[in-house]
């Protein structure tokens, strides 16, 4: 027998005294070369044990090694030393991860389908060991998914190690669903793990319990009873998960539809172009970015700070000058400015065509807008939670802006009784182009948003402007709370008529809906009652 | 009795279409006279728009309804076509079936949805024609006239309504051919639809179909029954308390110019030889208001001068200078509104009373405020 010598050897370096650890650390390392050469099935069974082996024996290469092995660069000498060939060539020792000089007479260590799924499942479990909490807590959600009795072991020894207390329960997770697929558990373990199944709650452990067979009655009982809790829990989560995607899509309607309730809603223009004035906030956000990050990269993060009241002085200067040189003319004539500004927002579209091109330009979001954040059995993105806050942010800064400014009293006063605002010295054609400014400025404001969550091209605005006009109407003309709840029912309902109906279908059940409400109730949700309403 | 606009558009509209037609088919293609056939086609879907733009004065310049969503009719006008050509198709398709439609065998449906029954026969499908947009204008305009919704939130919800149509054909699911529509048609009643002879027909039919509309919207304005209508555009309360059920009017005005949009849209289908879910876009209906606007608001002659101007203009200037014409556009709809309150009829009528005066009325900006004008 050739490889005699080698066995000799080995016997020689199992008598030396080492600890026992470093001993079976030994036998894997001489086992794992038992397939290099000639393949045999003692070979192959030797390798699959060397595997097994020094997957748990807690060696700091053993991932490098088996990583190796599953790679096809790990070499065997004659002598049964190890070698990894490394990507330029060369080779180093396995075991210690020095550089050989000599790398000649080495062979391939061969695999077959058993040592492949042995390598599969050390790997796995050596993941457990990881110094990094994040792959620690991947490794244990591998086991759960897979739960393989084999894993057991190692699962028991790293959770005595663990410290961290999301990756400890993560891992007792993992260890309850691998007692119960092992068939010698005692029925008080199984209902012990049934019940730290029923706590982790979600579909994965859902989906886990509905799978068990051959559980005793008991176990089977309670499992039955934990799918029942779980799916309660899941279902009261999804209807949370569907009012945050609601208040998130009610949020950007209200944004949309706020200037619109200025201009709409108050000054009683319909403004066709108001989308176009959100277009120009977004793009107003775009120039912002890119000049801060030719000239000020140094505070480039708080781009969406500058850029917000950046388009609020734009588009509010674009609305001011659009309402002296163009709405003036047509009060009083609703149809007439609907067709005028219809017409303005085709040439603003343009202009803003061939300024920036047809194509949806790039706007970044802010590290400190990006990522999620997990709530129970919710995900909410930070975006979205920003947006939410600006939205309300925006909303009560008009409402003090409309009480409590002298501004904001005149356009009331000459909202109310134009003539007598008049008498009382209110430069009332001045106020009517604040207030549209005002209104467009808003607009500008929600560009800024939208530009984080949709495509910054010049159809932007167009998305928008059937909903804020919807959201408006709905809510009451003239009432900003209306207009607020009006957007945040119209969110809701949405997002709850989605996962019935599907996307498209679900907002054409809401423009229906819409348009028997409005038969209904012509004047929204909260008309306005007294004089003023001249019907 | 015709006063004289009506009959020079009368003698236009038909005689254009006859000498064009003629001039296609009697002359040689190498002649200076011949008139090639793609205009013939553009022609043709000119006096398409034409009586879509009749259409929409019909409501709102008689009764005072701003429908920014007509281009809905036209469409499902044009969708009802559009099935029976499609059914005409036959085993010609790319997968040769005789009993499905292309796209129904790409998306893999195994038989004909109950919808689409019926329109191998051309007559069942010039009955949908009138019935789909007729029927669609009847439950809409019920619920929206009994209501009392007027002025601005009315076209703001024909405008929503045109998007949900949108929205809905874009489905595949819809069995319409989702978003590619209707198309590769290949003959009409056994005429190749490609063919000179058989468009220059459907000009003439199309001219005939117009003419025909114009002296409906005329009779119907001009009756008594137009007269209340023109009270109700006017001063809708005081009608009301005469006696009269301004719903019932402008319920009956709504169903038959969304009868004469779908007409249209049905002519269209065969001369563009396409029909796709663009086609219930609001930016359609609202040009198709440009139009009227244009022309001159209440006139009818000048829906159909506008619709034919602003086309031509559109043709000529995407030929020319393809990125200048949404700023032509855009510019148009501010210029005719701010400057030519009366359209391009108002430069050179005088004498005919039937365009409403521009109401001086004292700027207010009350937010409830509502005019109809």
């Amino acid at each position: 027998m050739l490889r005699l010598p080698a066995w000799l050897m080995l016997v020689l370096l199992v008598l030396a005294p080492l600890s026992a650890r470093a001993q079976e650390t030994d036998d894997a390392y001489a086992a794992l070369a038992g397939s290099a050469g000639i393949p045999s099935a003692a070979g192959f069974d030797s390798v699959r044990r060397g595997v097994e082996q020094l997957a748990t024996s807690g060696d700091p290469r053993a991932a490098v090694v088996i990583g190796a092995l599953q790679a096809g660069q790990l070499y065997a000498r004659a002598d049964r030393a190890l070698f990894i060939k490394q990507p330029d060539g060369s080779f180093v020792d396995a075991r210690s991860g020095a550089p050989a000089p000599d790398a000649a007479g080495l062979r391939p260590v061969r695999l077959n389908n058993a040592v492949r799924s042995a390598i599969d499942a050390a790997l796995g479990s050596l993941r457990l060991f990881a110094p990094d909490a994040a792959t620690r807590l991947a490794a244990a959600e591998a086991v759960f998914k897979s739960h393989d009795p084999a894993a057991l072991p190692a699962l028991t020894r790293a959770l005595a190690k663990e410290s961290d207390a999301a990756v400890k329960t993560r891992m007792q997770q993992a260890r309850a669903a691998a007692l119960l697929s092992s068939g010698d558990a005692s029925e008080a373990d199984r209902l012990a793990a049934v019940a730290m199944l029923r706590a982790r709650g979600d579909i994965d452990a859902r989906g886990f319990l509905a799978s068990l067979s051959g559980q005793p009655q008991s176990v089977a009982t309670a499992a039955a009873a934990a799918i029942t809790a779980i799916d309660r829990q899941l279902q009261l989560w999804s209807i949370l998960q569907s009012v945050y995607y609601g208040i998130s899509l009610g949020s950007v309607l209200l944004l949309a539809a706020a200037g619109l309730a200025i201009t709409f809603g108050v000054m009683g223009v319909i403004n066709m172009a108001h989308g176009e004035m959100v277009m120009i906030g977004a793009y107003t956000t775009f120039v912002v970015q890119q000049l801060m990050r030719a000239y000020l990269p140094g505070i480039y993060a708080i781009n969406l700070l500058l850029a917000i009241p950046l388009a609020f002085l734009v588009a509010g200067a674009i609305g001011v000058l659009v309402e002296r040189t163009l709405i003036r003319w047509l009060y009083g004539r609703p149809l007439e400015t609907l067709l005028a500004t219809w017409g303005l927002s085709l040439v603003l579209q343009q202009a803003v065509r061939s300024i920036f091109g047809a194509n949806n330009r790039d706007v970044d979001t802010p590290w400190w807008m990006s990522g999620a954040t997990q709530l129970g059995g919710l995900t909410l993105t930070w975006n979205r939670m920003y947006i939410v806050l600006f939205a309300v942010l925006v909303l009560a800064a008009l409402m003090a802006a409309l009480r409590y400014t002298p501004l904001g009293l005149r356009m009331r006063a000459v909202t109310q009784n134009r003539r007598m605002a008049a008498a009382m010295g209110i430069r009332t054609p001045w106020i009517d182009a604040l207030t549209f400014g005002l209104g467009s400025g808003v607009a500008g404001m929600a560009g800024v948003a939208l530009s984080q969550i949709d495509n910054v091209s010049p159809n932007l605005g167009q998305g928008y402007i059937i909903d804020s006009f919807m959201v408006v109407v709905f809510g009451g003309v003239g009432n900003l709370w209306g207009t607020m709840l009006g957007a945040l029912t119209l969110g809701i309902v949405n997002k709850f008529l989605e996962p019935v109906a599907g996307a498209v279908l679900g907002k054409i059940v809401v423009l229906v809906l819409l348009i028997l409400f409005i038969q209904r109730r012509p004047r929204g949700m909260f008309p306005l009652k007294g004089r003023a309403v001249e019907t | 009795m015709l006063e004289r606009s009506t009959l020079v558009a009368l003698i236009v509209v038909l005689g254009g279409a006859l000498l064009l037609a003629v001039l296609n088919q009697a002359t040689a293609a190498a002649s200076a006279m011949h008139v090639p056939t793609y205009v013939i086609a553009l022609a043709g879907k000119y006096l398409c728009f034409a009586m879509l733009a009749l259409a929409v004065d019909l409501v709102w310049g008689f009764a005072g309804i701003l429908s920014l969503g007509h281009a809905a009719f036209f469409a499902l006008g044009g969708y009802a076509m559009g099935m029976y050509l499609m059914r005409q198709i036959g085993t010609r398709g790319v997968y040769g079936n005789a009993e499905l439609p292309d796209f129904m065998v790409f998306l893999g449906w195994k038989s004909l949805p109950w919808f689409w029954h019926g329109f191998e026969w051309f007559g069942f499908a010039m009955l949908m024609v009138v019935l789909v947009p007729g029927v669609l204008a009847l439950v809409f305009g019920y619920l929206a006239f009994r209501s009392r919704v007027t002025g601005v939130y009315l076209s703001i919800i024909t405008q929503a309504l045109t998007y949900a149509l949108l929205l809905a054909f874009f489905r595949n699911d819809m069995g319409f051919g989702g978003n590619n529509g209707l198309t590769d048609f290949k003959d009409i009643l056994g005429f190749n639809i490609q063919s000179d002879a058989t468009r220059s027909a459907l000009l003439v039919i199309s001219a005939i179909a117009l003419c025909a509309q114009l002296l409906v919207a005329r009779f119907v304005v001009r009756s008594r029954f137009g007269k209340v209508l023109i009270a109700v555009r006017d001063t809708e309360a005081r009608t009301r308390f005469l006696g009269y059920r301004p719903e019932s009017y402008k319920l009956v005005v709504w169903v038959l110019s969304a009868v004469m949009a779908g007409i249209g849209g049905a002519l269209y289908v065969p001369q563009v030889g396409i029909i796709n879910p663009s086609e219930f876009s609001p930016a359609n209906s609202i040009e198709a208001v440009i139009w009227v606007a244009v022309g001159g608001r209440g006139t009818l002659v000048g829906a159909i001068i506008g619709a034919l101007l602003v086309n031509f203009g559109k043709t000529w200037f995407t030929g020319l200078l393809p990125e200048f014409w949404l700023y032509a556009l855009g510019a148009l709809f501010i210029f005719v509104t701010l400057f030519l309150p009366r359209g391009v009829m108002g430069l050179f009528t005088r004498r005919e009373k039937l365009a409403p005066e521009p109401e001086a009325e004292t700027p207010t900006a009350s937010a409830a405020h509502e005019v109809t004008g």
